[in-house]
């Protein structure tokens, strides 16, 4: 009767608002930019046109940064209480459009609907509402010290989370009582620009935030101006470009916190919930199409169970379903652009010539857009290219151990250490495992998970600095002696 | 026939795996007192005994980060114990080669000794300060521990060594860090004190290594040595900070650079958990949790 129990389409049918040009959100309206610039921003799983967006150039940041200094005494004197009601009404506002605003990241990050609405969004209203509580209870936060907000943050973020990671950024800053200049990615604005309107709708004061949308030139713009007018630099994105942004800071005496890649880890033991942990391992590695900095992108299978499993993880690839991300169905999307599916091509023509050998999930892919299978690799050596450098796609690279020991000697054999998954139904292994493993998040028979409490970032060259609850809060503040201790008050660290 | 007896004098050596090695370079410099008589001959610490130091310190680090906060916490009073012993010949160093005056360096002494009292106490709240229960908005059982961040380079001011040197070392050891401590060579004699009574401490070899050396010269090293995690500094001249700051770029050491803070004697900056914040890395581990 029934042929197949393929699934029919179910696109979602929201479209959002959209003005057809935007222009640089500074000092609380959207201005034109100085370098008189616009570009198009494309749906990368279509390639067509979303809207026309401002181009930043040095200037432009000049004046953002210059909006954000002049708007700093008043919103860090204001009452804080008043900046928490401030902040919880953007929290609300973020809830009451998300669908639009899930929508528009789709369209613009090519990731799948389910996962804008049901992860990106929850998580965004999430940090706003979890950071606007921090607003009067910042002496509470910091034993014995007292915190004061550090000035103009420079904020520069990615296009792979492109709202999330702007509320990761801006929430916290906020709640402190710095003002902020943020530079979305220059694939993904539009969110953000989003994300202007509303701020400037719940009553977050003019120049508080400022948005300049660009490329790189505006990223370096904003790090040029470390230590003049720029009192701390956040950045979320590659290494390499991370340690660009430390070198210019040096000397400058510029707080700096760097949210870079990884190339973590995910192990499995033979005593796991096997099926539990193809699931994990799929999330870990396929969720946004990879292109996550945390990604589980090094597998190790216990040797003993890893043609098992193998199989089992070849059987649940043939059944993602890759395609429009606006398709309620869908479980992988578009990669975000030309360049970056360029990139993981060459690294998956590399990893097949240094002898690994290559699968692809069987599926159909669109004539139009930036699509790339699932794939997965086996028989990877440790000294590989795809065992080393972060891809940042939906390429998988698996190896084995033999013993607890080795498992931890290979995964901790990187120079990153963002995250780390363990799958294993041992409870006393699951926590050794937790203890040794060099990174910043360690997954426990899950993975890829996120919360505004929890903090998140990386050891070694993943970069330093958390981002999320208590601990998340040092990086948007200066701290002082314990007054009652201290012999001189005013200094800070 | 005289009969004054000759003093002996002591030959300053550097400080690593609990040992008391010369410099590999053979480099020696004069040190001299307040009144410009030369008192000793430092040992001038090269880039080859700075890797050396790191290689110990490396090695150390993994098995102090593995004991127990407790028993790092009794090493740490240890400490105080026998600087306590020390006293009179620490107030005297500082006194003959600084020409401070003896109720000054006393003053400096004590503050000392009471700062790694204070420490001791640490090791053990450090995770109750600054970790904890996280309250996730799902199913899962969530918490943020801190954990050692490896091999810390602890560069020091030349003023006020002693407490200098106890007050940007003693939040590095205490989280379960090693600490390379660059000592100015102005005051060897000082340094070459501290080692002997850290090598008396119960303090394992390689945990605390001193070096002392030209700064100048060694910081560019420091910054860009690969296993050397992180670099504590406080009050130096802006180029050794910056180059510092720049080196560590390269592979994203931690740099803990103090530029304006309160003085040293200040505790209630000193003396703050986030003090040894900079030195630990947070790591947040999930599990499910279900029945």
């Amino acid at each position: 009767m029934h042929e197949s129990f393929a699934y029919a389409p179910a696109p979602e049918s929201v479209r959002p608002a959209l003005k057809p040009v935007y222009g640089l959100f500074i000092g609380g309206k959207f201005v034109e930019p100085k370098s008189g610039k616009y570009f198009t921003t494309i749906n990368p799983a279509t390639e067509q046109g979303i809207a026309q967006v401002a181009d930043a150039n040095a200037a432009d940041v000049a004046r953002a940064v210059a909006a954000a200094r002049k708007a700093f005494p008043l919103w860090a004197k204001t009452k804080p209480a008043e900046r928490a009601k401030i902040l919880f009404r953007v929290a609300r506002r973020v809830q009451e459009r998300s669908r639009e605003l899930a929508v528009l990241e789709t369209m613009n990050c090519g990731k799948p609907i389910r996962e804008s609405r049901d992860e990106d969004l929850p998580l965004v209203a999430q940090h706003f509402f979890h950071h606007a509580g921090w607003c009067d209870k910042l002496s509470y936060a910091f034993a014995g010290a007292t915190a004061r907000p550090i000035g103009v943050c420079g904020q520069i973020i990615p296009w792979n989370f492109p709202l999330l990671m702007a509320a990761w950024k801006l929430a916290p800053a906020l709640a402190c009582g710095n003002t902020c200049v943020l530079k979305p990615a220059e694939t993904t604005p539009m969110t953000a620009l989003m994300l202007g309107e509303i701020l400037q709708e719940c009553g977050v004061p003019d120049g508080v935030v400022n948005i300049v949308s660009g490329g790189p030139e505006a990223g370096r713009a904003i790090v040029a101006l470390a230590g003049k007018g720029v009192d701390k630099i956040a950045f979320t994105g590659s290494t390499e470009v991370g340690k660009l942004i430390a070198k210019s800071c040096a000397g400058s005496g510029t707080k700096l916190t760097l949210e870079l890649g990884g190339k973590s880890p995910n192990i499995v033991f033979a005593d796991a919930a096997l099926d539990q942990a193809v699931e994990g391992i799929v999330s870990g590695i396929w969720f946004n199409q990879g292109e996550v900095c945390c990604a589980g992108s090094r597998l190790f299978v216990e040797e003993s169970i890893h043609d098992d499993f193998i199989a089992r993880l070849k059987a649940r690839m043939a059944q993602l379903r890759v395609g429009d991300p606006l398709d309620k169905n869908t479980d992988v999307g578009a990669i975000n652009s030309r360049a970056q599916l360029d990139t993981i091509e060459r690294y998956i023509t590399m990893g097949s010539s240094e002898g690994a050998n290559c699968f692809t999930a069987p599926c159909d892919l669109p004539a139009k857009g930036f699509w790339c299978r699932p794939t997965l690799f086996t028989g990877v050596q440790p000294s590989h290219t795809i065992a080393r450098e972060e891809i940042f796609g939906p390429v998988l690279s698996v190896m084995t151990f033999r013993t607890p020991e080795e498992a931890v000697q290979r995964a901790n054999n990187t120079t990153y250490g963002l995250s780390a998954g363990v799958w294993t139904e041992k409870g006393a292994r699951a926590l050794e495992m937790a203890n040794r493993l060099s990174a910043g998040v360690v997954w426990l028979n899950t993975f890829n998970r996120f919360d505004a409490t929890a903090p998140f970032g990386g050891y070694r060259e993943s970069g330093f600095g958390r981002e999320g609850g208590r601990q998340g809060l040092l990086a948007y503040v200066k701290l002082g002696s314990d007054a009652a201790r201290s012999l001189k008050s005013g200094a800070t660290r | 026939m005289s009969t004054t007896r000759v003093e002996v004098a002591k030959t300053l050596k550097l400080y690593v795996n609990g040992a008391f090695p010369r410099s590999e370079s053979g480099r020696t410099i004069a040190v001299k007192d307040a009144r410009g008589n030369i008192v000793a001959h430092a040992s001038h610490a090269s880039r080859k005994d700075l890797r050396d130091a790191v290689d110990v310190a490396n090695a150390a680090q993994v098995k102090w980060a593995a004991a127990t906060a407790y028993n790092r916490g009794q090493v740490i009073y240890r400490i105080a114990e026998m600087l306590e012993a020390r006293r009179a010949e620490f107030v005297s160093l500082i006194t003959a080669i600084e020409g401070r005056t003896k109720s000054a360096a006393a003053k400096e002494v004590d503050h000392a000794i009471d700062r790694t009292v204070c420490f001791a106490g640490w090791s053990d709240k450090i995770a109750a300060v600054l970790g904890g229960k996280q309250p996730v908005a799902g199913p899962y059982f969530v918490f943020t521990m801190p954990e050692a961040t490896g091999t810390v380079a602890v560069v020091v001011p030349d003023a006020t060594p002693m407490l200098s040197v106890m007050t940007l070392m003693l939040p590095v050891i205490c989280a379960g860090n090693a600490a390379i401590v660059i000592a100015p060579l102005s005051n060897a004699p000082l340094a070459a004190a501290l080692g002997e009574t850290f090598a008396t401490s119960d303090v394992p070899a390689g945990i605390i290594n001193i070096l002392t050396g030209l700064r100048a010269e060694l910081c560019p090293w420091i910054a860009s040595h690969r296993d050397i995690q992180a670099v504590s500094g406080a009050f130096l001249p802006a180029a050794d900070a910056k180059a510092l700051e720049l080196g560590c770029a390269e592979n994203l050491k931690r740099v803990c650079m103090y530029r304006d803070a309160p003085a040293f004697t200040d505790d209630g900056f000193w003396h703050s958990p986030f003090a040894i914040a900079p030195f630990v890395e947070l790591k947040t581990v999930w599990h499910p949790s279900a029945l």
